[in-house]
């Protein structure tokens, strides 16, 4: 029988106000149970402002900091700066923000936190689009995407910018240590989190985060979809230690195809936006690989 | 011990005496040599604090919130555009119910660009939920600083304050400051502990997600802290003349109002002023007063009432413009007297915007029409410009 190797710690509680098959409740999970109880989390406005529930209640057994949206970066250096004055070493300062309140409007915090060399696990889940407001066009919403802002129509307004790079912005910004992660490889996700927590600095992980509601599918396929963005290339995993890449899986097996067609956000894509798409993502891994040899 | 420093000195001075640990600042003139000064006194040991060196005046208060949280005292500075592109965190800091001190050296807001002082920047900020407190002088700037401290972060309380001092009247200008001794500051300002903070064996959230049916609650508090604070910062200010000699024992100052006339109302570096025309008046055999304006939140409403029961004419000068006809201040003082408006009479004057000097010229004048005023028993209008060059000149 196989050795069950997920902490079984449970600082998230049951019944938070997320949607069925929300990715970023099971990537809070996890990531609580990779960093143990000694961990602030501080939440800019994002879903997690109200998949934790309403006052008096919280859905987390660890202390929540909420912020405003693009705060994530000055808060985590803050409550750092206090912690360390005070000579409390053995604390994670985490801060949880998504796409947008990262890549958008919280990227000059982020930039100075990192500048900053603030010691936080600074974590992305990235739905990949505002969501929390009802599906808007975020920097890191993928090419062709239908959102709320990127309704296509006559003209074909669908988003025609792709993602934001946030990693390689961060890694030439200085992070020390940065991973993808997805909640589709759990043990993955752990170890890198565990990772994190030994390494001193700006650490970031960017983690995807399946969307029901906003990418228009089954609740039950969240970690499906979560998965086939993985094994298409389209979100690899990966970690990045002081620049240096590598590949954690080689993973990348399937045609995108088999991860678009499924989502009501990439129903209107013709044969030559699927085309295109796959080689963009051909040339992203290769690109990727080769930095990683 | 006596010693000749800015207003923006006294502030990096006050800060060190209050034994600030965590400091976030970002440059911004006329504050800078606030920031510097700190980062002067942690390079060389003077101040055992973490500086962070953020990357903007927003993200300046959102570090200082969550460092708050942790249990730390924090400090900042600003000016103008700093502090308007702080305006979200202002609400959040004082929302949050951490006890913040940011000196505030005004600065008028541009276009056009302007570096000199108005009070139109700490106007602004009025509903914020924050404390206000106005310096006449360097030495007030240190005081006022200690004393915010003691009141913000008093359990009952629990709210930011900035202390305004006037930018380059007061930021760059020497003045005999007498610095207390940090042992005496210890003594007055306790160490930071507050109830509410990070606590890891048991979590909670800050800064909910709060429906309708409690959101009322929440602000209405905050409104009872504001309230009660009235209170305390004369505790406080009694404390302090015990322990320094310093008088702030009142939430404004009445300068030879007990038989005045007339009387104006004036906040910042230009009470000065006002008290030396005052004088001059005086000479003259002219009964006027004038009310140093010290805490502007929360507003000292009743002490307004009780002056207007002898002092039936009352100016207000206002550093700032609100684009109706009426200073701030003016407004909120003729608030104050509503109930009293058939024997009471209120004037408006605005002036020294953008760093225009208010010269004791000016006041006089001032004085003059509010004299001309209580003699007529009649208001000729509601607000007036003064000091308005030539061609524009609405005198």
């Amino acid at each position: 029988m196989p050795k069950f190797t997920i902490p079984k710690e449970e600082l998230e509680c049951k019944g938070h106000s997320g949607c069925a098959g929300c990715g970023a409740t099971l990537l809070a999970r996890y990531t609580l149970k990779a960093l143990g109880p000694r961990t602030v989390v501080n939440v800019p406005a994002c879903c997690w402002s109200v998949v934790q529930g309403v006052w008096p209640r919280a859905a987390l057994k660890v202390p929540v900091i909420d912020h405003a949206f693009e705060c994530t970066g000055a808060v985590s250096s803050g409550i750092r700066a206090a912690l360390d004055i005070k000579g409390i070493e053995d604390v994670n300062v985490v801060g949880w923000a998504g796409d947008g309140g990262t890549v958008d409007i919280g990227l000059q915090a982020l930039s100075g936190a990192v500048d900053r060399g603030t010691d936080m696990i600074y974590i992305m889940y990235d739905n990949e689009a505002y969501m929390n407001t009802g599906i808007q066009k975020s920097g890191c919403t993928p090419l062709y995407a239908w959102t709320n802002t990127t309704p296509g129509g006559p003209n074909g307004e669908w988003n025609l910018a792709p993602k934001k790079r946030i990693m390689e912005m961060l890694v030439v910004n200085g992070i020390v240590y940065g991973a993808t992660v997805s909640i589709a490889y759990p043990e993955d996700l752990i170890a890198k989190l565990r990772k994190a927590k030994q390494i001193k600095g700006p650490k970031f992980i960017h983690a995807l985060s399946s969307c029901p509601s906003g990418w228009k599918i089954d609740p039950s396929k969240s970690i499906e979809m979560a998965r086939l963005a993985t094994l298409t290339g389209i979100f690899p995993l990966y970690e990045v230690e002081h620049g240096k890449y590598a590949l954690s899986k080689d993973l990348k097996s399937k045609p995108v195809e088999e991860y678009l067609k499924p989502q009501g956000r990439f129903k209107h894509l013709t044969p030559e936006m699927i085309a295109e798409i796959q080689r963009k993502v051909d040339e992203d891994y290769a690109a990727l690989k080769s930095k990683c040899e | 011990m006596l010693d000749l420093m800015t207003a923006n000195a006294a502030a990096a001075k006050a800060a060190m005496l209050s034994r600030v640990e965590v400091i976030a600042a970002y440059p911004i003139t006329p504050q800078t040599s606030i920031s510097e000064k700190l980062a002067e006194m942690v390079a060389n040991g003077e101040l055992k604090a973490k500086y962070i060196k953020v990357e903007s005046e927003h993200s300046a208060m959102a570090a200082l919130i969550g460092a708050s949280y942790m249990g730390a005292r924090t400090f900042t500075a600003t000016s103008s555009q700093g502090l308007a592109l702080m305006h979200e965190m202002l609400y959040w800091a004082a929302g949050a119910r951490r006890p913040v001190v940011m000196p505030v050296v005004s600065r008028a807001l541009g276009p056009p660009w302007n570096i000199w002082t108005d009070h139109m920047d700490v106007m602004g900020e009025r509903d914020t939920g924050w404390m206000q407190f106005f310096c006449e002088n360097n030495q007030e700037t240190l005081d006022l600083i200690l004393l915010a401290y003691r009141v913000a972060e008093d359990k009952d309380i629990m709210l930011p304050a900035m202390v305004i001092e006037d930018g380059f009247i007061l930021s760059h200008t020497f003045e005999k400051v007498d610095v207390p001794a940090i042992e005496e500051v210890d003594f007055y300002l306790h160490a930071f502990n507050p109830d509410v903070k990070v606590n890891f064996r048991k979590p909670r959230r800050y800064g909910s997600l709060v429906m309708p049916d409690w959101a009322m609650e929440f602000r209405y508090n905050n409104g009872l802290a504001m309230d009660r604070a009235k209170k305390k910062i004369v505790e406080a200010g009694v404390a302090f003349k015990k322990a320094f000699g310093r008088d702030y024992c009142s939430l404004l100052e009445a300068y030879r109002c007990d038989d005045a006339e007339v009387a104006l109302v004036i906040a910042g570096s230009a009470a000065g002023t006002a008290k030396v025309a005052a004088d001059r008046m005086r000479e003259r055999g002219r009964k006027v007063g004038v009310i140093k304006l010290r805490v502007f939140r929360p507003f000292p409403s009743e002490e307004f009432r009780q002056i207007a029961s002898t002092v039936r004419t009352i100016g207000v000068f206002d550093r700032s413009y609100t684009y109706a006809e009426s200073g701030t201040i003016c407004g909120e003082v003729r608030n104050s007297l509503f109930s009293l408006a058939k024997d009471v009479h209120v004037k408006g004057y605005i002036g020294g915007l953008g760093g225009r000097d208010i010269t004791e010229a000016d006041l006089e004048r001032i004085f003059d029409d509010l004299l001309a005023i209580s003699h007529h028993g009649k208001v000729d209008r509601d607000m007036q410009w003064i000091a308005l060059r030539d061609g524009s000149l609405r005198w």
